[in-house]
C-alpha cells in the first residue's frame, strides 16, 4: 500500500548534510520525488522539503532514519498542511500570450518575462494543480519547463 | 589555554578523553600529528601492519573494555584500509573515534596524491563523520566525536583532517561537556510503556527473554540476569549477546538463530510473548519474517527508535537506554510477577532441550573442531576473552565455548569480517593485560587476512594465542555448497597452505601444528606457560558441518538437525 507523504527536515545548514540526506534515501532504496531545500531565515537551519512514497512501515523507517542523522534538528511528518510548487515555462513568442497569460492567472501565475523569441510565465498553486496547469499549457508549445518541486507548511 | 597547533590539539584531546592506546600507521598526510605523538607520549601507539588491523585493533579494545578505540591512519589508501574497520564497528555499535589525514585543504578536489573522498566513503558506514575546514573548529569536532561515539547507540566517527590544518595554529578551546541540539538520545523510557510491558509479562503463558548485544553496549547484563532470576523466564542470547547469562544458567536456553539451539528457536516459534532487549532481529536470527514469532507479542527496548519496528511489528515499544529500562523494570517485576507461572512452559523448552541438545560426534580418529573448543573452554573458562574471525569455527565458538560474562566474547557479527579476529584480539589483549589471556579462534581462511598483525603482537608483547581449526576448507562457504550447490566446490578447497608453524617462527612467535587431543593439550599448555605469541594450527575433520541449521530464509522451527551424506 505504497502512500505519498511529505516530509520536512529541519537540518544545521553545514556542508555535507544534504548529501546525508539524499545518501540515506538512496542507499536503503527510499524514493525522492521531489526536493527542495532553503536556509531559514534568521537561524542556522536549513529546511528540506521532500516528496516521497513507499508503504507506511517504510515511511517510518525514512523519518526514524533521518531522525538518526546527527545534524537533523527535527523531522516533520505532514498531514494537515498546505503545499506549493512553482513552475516556470517558455512560450514561443507566435502563440496567443493573451490565452497564455489568462490561463497563468487561473494558476496564480503571471507572464514574467518576453524576450527575442519566447516569453516566460510562471504559475504557483497546488502540485496536482500544477500537473494539470502543464496539461494544459501543451497547446502553445512550451519549449522547456521547469518545477521548483514542493514547499510546505503546516496548516 | 594558550595556542596550539592542530596535531598538539589531535593529541591533547586524546589526553583530555583519558585514552591510553592509540592504534594505527602513519604516512604522508597525518605526519604532523605523528611529529606529535614522538613529543608527547601522553598515550601508547601501538603500530600495526596494516590500517585495516588498526581499526580492528581499535574495536577489538573497545568491546574488551566498552570505552572508545582510537585509530589513527593516513589519507588515500591509508583511510581506505580503513574502511572496513569503520564498517565493522558500525554495524556492531562499537565506539571508535578513527582520524585520518587529508591533503591540504586547498588540493581538496585537485585529484592530489593520496587524496580521497573520506568522508563520501564513511559517511554510510560511520554513526557520524568530520571534515575539519579549520582549526578553529578542531577541538569541539574531536570533543563531540568522541561524544557521539559513546553516547545513544555507540558507533563508530571519523573524522578527517586535512594536512594544512594539523599545522595550522589556533585556540583550544576544548568543550568541558558536549552539547548537540540536534542529538540527544531518549535515555529514560516511557513510564507508562514500561508498566504496559510488566502487565504483559504478567499475563503472558509462554514469554521468553530475547537477549541482544545491547545489553553488553549498555552495561546491564547484571539488571538481565536479576531479571530472569526473578521470573525464572527462559532465555535465548543472539551472537552479539553470548555471556549475558553465564553459559550454565537454567533459564538459558542457548543462542538463537541459523546456527542456534533446537530449543531456542522453538521456544522463539512458541513464545506468546517475546521480551527483546537490545536486539536488532537480524535475517540470521528471524529466519523467515512471515513466520516469525508468529503467535508471539514483542516488547521491544531499544535505545535506537530506527530499530524497533523495523522488520517485525512490535506490540510494545520502549525507547530508551537498556540499563535506565531495566532499573525501572526489575523493582516492579519482583513484585508483580510469579516464577510458578511458567512452570509449564520451562518444562517443554526443557524437554526440547533434552531432544536435540547442541552437540557433536566425537572421534578417536580425527580431532572435532567442536572438542577443541569446547577443551579451550575447559582450560579457560571465566579467564580469557575469545576471539573469533568469520565462518564455522566462529560459529562453533559461539555453540560450545561456555561464557560466563559479558565482553568475554569478541565477534564480528553484523558485518562477519573475516580477518577480524586476530587483530581485534591483539586491541583486547591490550586492554585486559597479564592478567586474562586472550584466545583468537580461527579458521585456515580467516587467519590469513591478517596474519602480518604477528609482528605487531610480537613487537609489543601482545601474547595471543591463535588457534587455527584447520579443515583445509572456507569451511562455512563449503557447507553451503554441499548442502544447497550439490557439493560444487567452488574455490573453496585451501589444500595449498603455508607452514603456519614455520610462518609463526619468522615473525618471532612460536607454532605448533598437532592432529590429536594430546598434542593440542601439550600445545595449548606450552603457549599459555610460555606466554607468547602463539598460532596452533590445529588438523581437523574436514568435512564437520555446523549444526543444527536454520537453511537462509527457512523458519526457524525448520532446522535442519544432522546431514547425512
Amino acid at each position: 500500500m505504497t502512500q505519498r507523504r511529505v516530509i520536512s527536515v529541519i537540518v544545521l545548514n553545514e556542508h555535507g548534510v544534504l548529501t546525508r540526506i539524499t545518501g540515506l534515501f538512496a542507499a536503503r532504496g527510499y524514493n525522492i520525488e521531489t526536493l527542495t531545500v532553503a536556509p531559514i531565515p534568521k537561524s542556522k537551519y536549513s529546511r528540506l522539503t521532500i516528496v516521497t512514497k513507499g508503504s507506511p512501515r517504510v515511511i517510518e523507517q525514512i523519518i526514524k532514519q533521518l531522525h538518526k542523522i546527527i545534524p537533523v534538528y527535527k523531522v516533520i511528518e505532514h498531514s494537515e498542511l498546505v503545499e506549493k510548487e512553482m513552475v516556470m515555462a517558455k512560450i514561443p513568442l507566435e502563440e496567443r500570450l493573451a490565452d497564455v497569460e489568462a490561463l497563468c492567472r487561473a494558476y496564480n501565475g503571471n507572464i514574467v518575462n518576453i524576450g527575442k523569441d519566447s516569453a516566460i510565465i510562471m504559475a504557483a498553486d497546488e502540485p496536482q494543480r500544477i500537473g494539470n496547469f502543464i496539461e494544459a499549457l501543451r497547446r502553445f508549445n512550451p519549449k522547456e519547463i521547469v518545477r521548483s518541486g514542493v514547499v510546505a507548511i503546516e496548516r | 589555554m594558550a595556542d596550539m597547533s592542530g596535531a598538539q590539539m589531535v593529541v591533547e584531546a586524546m589526553r583530555r578523553e583519558g585514552v591510553e592506546v592509540v592504534f594505527g600507521y602513519p604516512g604522508g598526510a597525518i605526519m604532523n600529528v605523528y611529529d606529535e605523538i614522538y613529543k608527547h607520549r601522553y598515550f601508547q601507539h601501538i603500530l600495526t601492519r596494516h590500517e585495516q588491523a588498526a581499526v580492528h585493533a581499535a574495536d577489538g579494545y573497545a568491546r574488551a573494555t566498552g570505552k572508545v578505540g582510537v585509530a589513527f591512519v593516513t589519507s588515500g589508501p591509508g583511510f581506505t584500509n580503513a574502511v572496513t574497520g569503520l564498517a565493522t564497528a558500525y554495524m556492531d555499535s562499537i565506539p571508535l573515534v578513527v582520524i585520518s589525514g587529508q591533503v591540504p585543504l586547498s588540493m581538496i578536489g585537485t585529484d592530489a596524491f593520496q587524496e580521497i573522498d573520506a568522508v563520501g566513503i564513511s559517511r554510510p558506514c560511520t554513526k557520524h563523520n568530520y571534515l575539519v575546514q579549520s582549526v578553529e573548529e578542531l577541538p569541539r569536532i574531536l570533543a563531540e566525536a568522541f561524544y557521539i561515539a559513546r553516547s545513544g547507540r555507540p558507533g563508530p566517527v571519523h573524522i578527517d583532517i586535512p594536512k594544512d590544518v594539523t599545522a595550522q595554529v589556533g585556540p583550544f578551546n576544548y568543550p568541558e561537556e558536549v552539547r548537540l541540539e540536534t542529538y540527544r538520545p531518549t535515555i529514560r523510557g516511557n513510564m507508562r510503556q514500561i508498566k504496559k510491558a510488566v502487565e504483559a509479562i504478567r499475563e503472558a503463558k509462554q514469554p521468553l527473554f530475547y537477549l541482544g548485544g545491547g545489553i553488553i553496549h549498555s552495561g546491564s547484563a547484571d539488571l538481565v540476569r536479576k531479571l530472569v532470576d526473578a521470573t525464572q523466564i527462559p532465555a535465548v542470547e543472539t551472537l552479539m549477546a553470548r555471556g549475558t547469562l553465564p553459559y550454565d544458567h537454567p533459564q538459558l536456553l542457548g543462542m538463537v538463530g541459523m546456527h542456534g539451539s533446537y530449543a531456542a528457536n522453538m521456544a522463539m516459534s512458541e513464545a506468546d510473548l517475546l521480551i527483546a532487549l537490545g536486539p536488532r532481529f537480524d535475517d540470521r536470527v528471524t529466519g523467515k519474517l512471515s513466520e516469525f514469532a508468529r503467535y508471539a507479542k514483542i516488547i521491544h527496548v531499544d535505545i535506537d527508535p530506527s530499530s524497533i519496528g523495523k522488520l517485525v511489528h512490535v506490540h510494545y515499544p520502549i525507547v530508551g537506554d537498556l540499563k535506565a529500562v531495566l532499573e525501572e523494570m526489575v523493582p516492579l517485576v519482583e513484585e508483580r510477577i510469579d516464577p510458578g507461572r511458567y512452570q509449564q512452559w520451562r518444562q517443554t523448552l526443557n524437554h526440547y532441550n533434552e531432544l536435540h541438545p547442541i552437540t557433536f560426534e566425537d572421534s578417536d580418529e580425527v580431532l572435532k573442531p567442536q572438542w577443541v573448543i569446547r577443551r579451550i573452554g575447559e582450560r579457560l573458562k571465566g579467564r580469557a576473552r575469545i576471539a573469533t574471525d568469520v565462518g564455522q569455527h566462529q560459529m562453533w565458538t559461539a555453540q560450545f565455548y561456555p561464557f560466563t560474562r559479558p565482553r568475554e566474547f569478541i565477534t564480528s557479527g553484523g558485518l562477519g569480517t573475516m580477518g577480524f579476529g586476530f587483530p581485534a584480539a591483539l586491541g583486547a589483549k591490550r586492554a585486559v593485560g597479564d592478567g586474562e589471556v586472550v584466545v583468537n579462534i580461527s579458521g585456515d581462511g580467516s587467519i590469513l587476512m591478517n596474519i602480518q598483525e604477528l609482528i605487531t603482537a610480537v613487537q609489543y608483547r601482545l601474547p595471543v594465542i591463535n588457534v587455527i581449526l584447520n579443515n583445509n576448507y572456507l569451511g562455512m562457504v563449503r557447507q553451503w555448497q554441499t548442502f544447497f550447490y550439490d557439493k560444487r566446490y567452488s574455490e573453496t578447497d585451501l589444500s595449498i597452505q603455508p607452514d603456519f608453524v614455520k610462518v609463526a617462527e619468522a615473525f618471532g612467535g612460536v607454532g605448533y601444528r598437532v592432529s590429536t587431543k594430546e598434542e593440542f593439550d601439550q600445545a595449548l599448555d606450552d603457549a599459555l606457560n610460555r606466554g607468547v605469541v602463539a598460532l596452533i594450527d590445529v588438523v581437523v575433520d574436514r568435512h564437520e558441518n555446523v549444526l543444527p541449521m536454520v537453511p537462509a530464509g527457512g523458519s526457524l522451527y525448520n532446522m535442519l538437525l544432522e546431514y547425512k551424506d
